[in-house]
């Protein structure tokens, strides 16, 4: 698997948030989830995104993986803007751009590991030979090449969150994105998770921002911001 | 060209995960499958019932035969002509001729009471007095067992429906003429048509039971060609000794049929429109929650980068395909149930009792397959919408 | 009920489930009433028939004339109260699609055989007085916009060339609610004289006769067809009901096909709301388990599940059997085909029962279910 990225930002930071802006209207009250945020990514680093529940961390993440706008402010990733992108290109441009990695691993139950970790690849001009490969790979940089025909039931939680990481990353995208990943994984299982995720940063140089409340988890990482009541700040806050 | 095939890939791979995971809710798609097989077991088996009484009713009219009756007649029951008219009729340009002479058949038509098989109550069975041209203006006409009665003589053959659905009607019983009893000789078929219903006599011989003295009630005639049938009815209606009204076969029976088939049709839509409006409300509940129990997984899809459409698209694809599942389990079950079903009725036309066998035609069939696909479709289209739509953030941690 | 804004709660959880579910079973219920009427249409005749009527017709077939004479030679046959014909005019109004029945009576022998058929005394005095008069019942009336004093033409192939003109002296209503005021009556003397000759002038087509003591009508019939053995016209005398229902059967198994059609249209409706059911109680599975947990008895989670799927049951069904009442409730749909088109409240009441049947049927599966859960199951899945 390469590490280099296809477009090269001429910015030097590979995600730059500037003064954004996120506001939930629930019921006839205005939420202000998110307060005139900058933050920026630049490429390699592996962030950890800290904070209480409810501080907006996974608004965050959802909108530097464009599953969501914000109200106010501009987010640029890898050079592109994407806050003003319609729906279907960015539905194009998180095929093309992010991988993501879920607490509840979402993988499709009906589907073997391998066939999960092929669904992002299904969306590429790649033929099928070609997938396999891509797919063999990734299951073996996950450590579960001998569990590829397994059902997801079948799997531990560890395991499943395994074949997530190597859906995430199997069509090398420019961002890894993980929404507590180990949150549901007891503490053997979660470091194993964590050790993969310090791998693909440290050897094949993957981007990774990963949310989490677990202060074990951010340890791993290389930065450590922490969102509290909209704002980001580099020290936790008592 | 390749987006094209890159987004029916896509609606492939959804649509195949959705399919995997019937066996999951088999229970609710089981209950939309069998609901959809009932409507189209309905519609189908009641529109069965039409197609084979109009299939009856036509099926041995040529298009190159006619039959005449008086002017202002409607059917044979209330026609009448005399030996002289009938002879005109015969003698008529037109007119295909065999080694004996013209090949027109002049006729009676009466009803005898017969008991019914399946319920033993009365029928009333028709009773035909016919002359020798009467199988050559009628297609198909086969004796299958038996002899043909002897002309002049008191003697029957059956038509094979009327055999097989009232009693005493076989070979070597006798049935009841006024106080007369009249032997059956022969079984005949008409390849499913109207004749089959019937009991044939000699037109003299009875005649001569009724009282009639030389009148006959209408006119069966084979003509040189279906184009023939111009010039004969143009002679007929135009002659002033005549007063008569020319139908080619085919239309007459149509004709006859028209009420019945039509009622049978409008009920049978109606009906089924119903249940069908029933069982849209059932498929829109399957997909419903086979969307809800999706959520987390459609939005993973959308998440990697899935389109919208391709969700849509394949969610009534899937939607679809259970349809089309129900429909073919219908359509195979009505078949099975209803194609043949020998039944009787009445023609009220002729205050007679018509045999026929329903049929489950391919456009039938058809039918049914488009009704099921209907239901899917509207089953599919909300659900799919809605699916499409969920906000992706909040969907991703449902549960 | 105190348990009732826990029922209906849980029916308002997911409103378009329920919505949807209700919406199938009113329509099932549509169906039953619609099929009920028209089963009713076609095989009515047999509950209208009177206890003490015989029908008298030709041996051979009923399209065979019986002699005038017969009247007076069945009157006098003892136990026989009264005795009427009737003959099949087949006439046509205007197009033969207009189809009704329309048959010459002796006015006042009839009306006295037939106290289901309402006329006004100041109406039938009229008919007495007009020989060309005719009376018919109100559905016909309403169909063509008959009023009292108009000249109704009508052809009959059957009877001769000619148009004959009716004046319409009266309009009659039906005793019962299935009674047929479809038909038109008018006077056989007008009749018997202005038909063609040779078109069975003195001969008609079929007798009713009252017998005094309805116990023995078998015996009379027998009487009748006696009299008249080893004549020109032999006959064949049978109860009014056992007339109509060879009837009905001569056009089929309606009660079978109705039977068979509503067999699918419950079975349908009954697995499709049975499936929402059993889905209902899945998804709370861990909510039953609570209501377990803080001391709900089996038999109230029982009930419970079972109220629900009754109270859907019975809004359904009870919209459904409303509504059919409603399409129904203005008679024969198809202008003339199906006379006796109506909507029995015996039927009515089936239809009730049949709501009854349906909520506990498609309630009682996943009530069971629900009332065996083990509590501490149930909440591990909450």
């Amino acid at each position: 698997m390469s590490t280099t990225n296809e477009t090269q930002p001429q910015d030097s930071a590979l995600v730059r948030i500037e003064g954004v802006e996120k506001t939930f209207r629930r019921a006839s009250e205005d939420v202000h989830v998110l307060a005139r945020l900058d933050l920026v990514v630049p490429p390699g680093e592996f962030l950890a995104l800290m904070g209480p529940s409810g501080s907006g961390k996974s608004t965050l993440l959802n909108l530097i993986g464009g599953l969501d706008r914000p109200t106010q402010g501009s987010v640029t990733v890898a050079g592109e803007r994407i806050d003003t992108l319609s729906d279907r290109r960015l539905a194009d441009w998180r095929a093309r751009h992010i991988g993501f990695v879920f607490q509840l691993y979402n993988l499709m139950p009906v589907l073997t590991a391998e066939r999960n970790v092929e669904l992002p690849l299904l969306l590429t001009h790649l033929g099928k030979a070609e997938r396999q490969k891509h797919v063999a790979t990734a299951l073996a940089m996950v450590g579960l090449s001998h569990r590829a025909k397994h059902y997801p039931r079948t799997l531990s939680g560890g395991e499943q969150q395994r074949v997530g990481i190597a859906r995430g990353i199997v069509t090398d995208p420019t961002l890894l994105l993980c929404d507590e990943p180990t949150g549901d994984l007891d503490r053997k299982a979660g470091d194993e998770i964590l050790n993969l995720l310090q791998a693909l940063n440290r050897e094949h140089g993957k981007t990774i921002i990963m949310v989490t409340h677990d202060p074990h988890a951010s340890a791993r990482a290389s930065r450590t911001v922490y969102l509290n009541k909209g704002r980001l700040s580099n020290e936790p806050v008592s | 060209m390749n987006t094209l095939m890159n987004w029916l890939s896509q609606i492939g791979s959804i649509v195949k995960f959705g399919l995997l995971s019937i066996p999951q809710r088999r229970g609710a798609v089981a209950a939309t499958v069998i609901g959809i097989a009932g409507v189209v077991v309905v519609l189908v088996g009641v529109l069965s019932i039409a197609a084979g009484f109009r299939r009856a009713m036509t099926a041995s009219a040529a298009p190159d035969s006619a039959i005449v009756l008086r002017s202002g007649a409607d059917t044979e029951m209330v026609s009448g002509f005399g030996r002289d008219q009938v002879r005109l009729i015969a003698d008529a340009p037109g007119v295909a001729r065999g080694p004996k002479g013209p090949l027109s058949s002049a006729e009676l038509f009466v009803i005898i009471n017969l008991p019914k098989r399946s319920t033993g109550t009365d029928a009333n069975v028709p009773l035909r007095g016919v002359e020798p041209a009467a199988t050559a203006v009628r297609d198909q006409l086969t004796l299958v067992s038996g002899r043909m009665f002897e002309w002049g003589r008191t003697e029957v053959i059956v038509g094979a429906g009327a055999a097989r659905e009232f009693a005493g009607l076989e070979v070597g019983s006798q049935i009841k003429v006024g106080r007369a009893s009249w032997p059956v000789v022969g079984i005949f078929t008409a390849n499913g048509g109207v004749a089959e219903s019937e009991v044939w006599t000699d037109a003299a011989v009875l005649q001569g039971a009724y009282n009639r003295g030389q009148s006959f009630q209408s006119v069966y005639t084979r003509l040189t060609s279906a184009e023939a049938f111009q010039t004969f009815k143009d002679a007929l209606t135009t002659n002033p000794q005549l007063s008569v009204k020319v139908l080619r076969q085919s239309d007459y029976y149509a004709e006859q049929s028209e009420t019945l088939t039509r009622l049978i049709t409008t009920l049978g839509v109606l009906i089924a429109s119903l249940m069908a409006i029933g069982a849209v409300f059932g498929a829109l509940n399957t997909m419903y929650s086979a969307v809800a129990t999706r959520t987390r997984e459609i939005a993973t899809l959308r998440a990697l980068g899935f389109g919208r459409g391709a969700i849509v698209i394949a969610l009534m694809v899937e939607s679809l395909v259970i349809a089309l599942l129900g429909g073919a389990l219908g359509g195979a079950l009505a078949y099975a149930a209803f194609n043949n079903f020998q039944a009787a009725t009445m023609n009220w036309q002729s205050f007679s009792q018509v045999t026929f066998a329903f049929a489950v035609t391919p456009p039938l069939l058809v039918q049914g397959i488009v009704l099921a696909s209907l239901i899917g479709l509207i089953g599919g289209l909300l659900p799919a919408i809605r699916a499409a739509r969920q906000p992706i953030a909040s969907a991703l941690r449902e549960l | 009920m105190k348990y009732a804004h826990l029922v209906w709660g849980n029916l308002k959880r997911k409103k378009l489930r329920t919505l949807l579910t209700l919406l199938s079973i009113l329509v099932a219920f549509v169906l039953f009433g619609l099929l009920c009427s028209i089963r009713q249409a076609l095989v009515g005749g047999v509950e209208l028939a009177g206890a003490d009527r015989l029908v008298v017709r030709h041996k051979v077939s009923i399209i065979q004339l019986l002699p005038e004479s017969y009247q007076a030679r069945m009157e006098r046959i003892p136990g026989v109260d009264l005795v009427v014909h009737q003959t099949w005019f087949g006439g046509v109004y205007q197009d033969p699609k207009n189809f009704f029945m329309q048959n010459p009576v002796q006015p006042e022998p009839f009306l006295a055989m037939h106290p289901e058929i309402v006329l006004p005394p100041a109406q039938r005095d009229a008919w007495l007085k007009t020989r060309t008069g005719a009376i018919v019942g109100r559905t016909t009336a309403e169909r063509f916009q008959w009023k009292v004093g108009d000249r109704i033409p009508i052809r009959s192939p059957i009877w001769g060339q000619r148009t004959w003109e009716f004046d319409l002296v009266g309009i009659y209503e039906g005793r019962d609610k299935g009674t047929d005021t479809t038909p038109m009556f008018f006077r056989y003397d007008y009749f018997d004289e202005m038909r063609e000759e040779g078109r069975g002038r003195g001969l008609v087509g079929w007798y009713t006769i009252r017998v005094k003591d309805p116990s023995r009508a078998a015996e009379i019939a027998r009487l009748v067809d006696q009299e008249f053995e080893n004549s020109p016209a032999e006959t064949k005398t049978e109860p009014e009901g056992a007339f109509a229902q060879a009837w009905a059967r001569q056009i089929g198994n309606i009660t079978l096909i109705v039977a068979g059609i509503l067999g699918a249209v419950f079975f349908t409706i009954l697995l499709v709301t049975g499936s929402t059911m059993s889905q209902a109680v899945r998804e709370r599975i861990g909510e039953l388990g609570v209501l377990k947990a803080i001391g709900f008895t089996p038999a109230q989670v029982l009930g419970l599940v079972l109220a629900e799927s009754c109270t859907l049951a019975g809004l359904g069904g009870g919209l459904g059997l409303a509504l059919a009442w409603l399409l129904t409730v203005n008679g024969d749909p198809t202008g003339g085909l199906l006379p006796l088109f109506n909507f029995r409240t015996a039927d009515l009441l089936l239809g009730v029962g049949l709501c009854v049947v349906l909520g506990v049927v498609t309630g009682l599966l996943p009530a069971l279910q629900a009332m065996r859960l083990r509590v501490a199951d149930a909440l591990r899945r909450l």
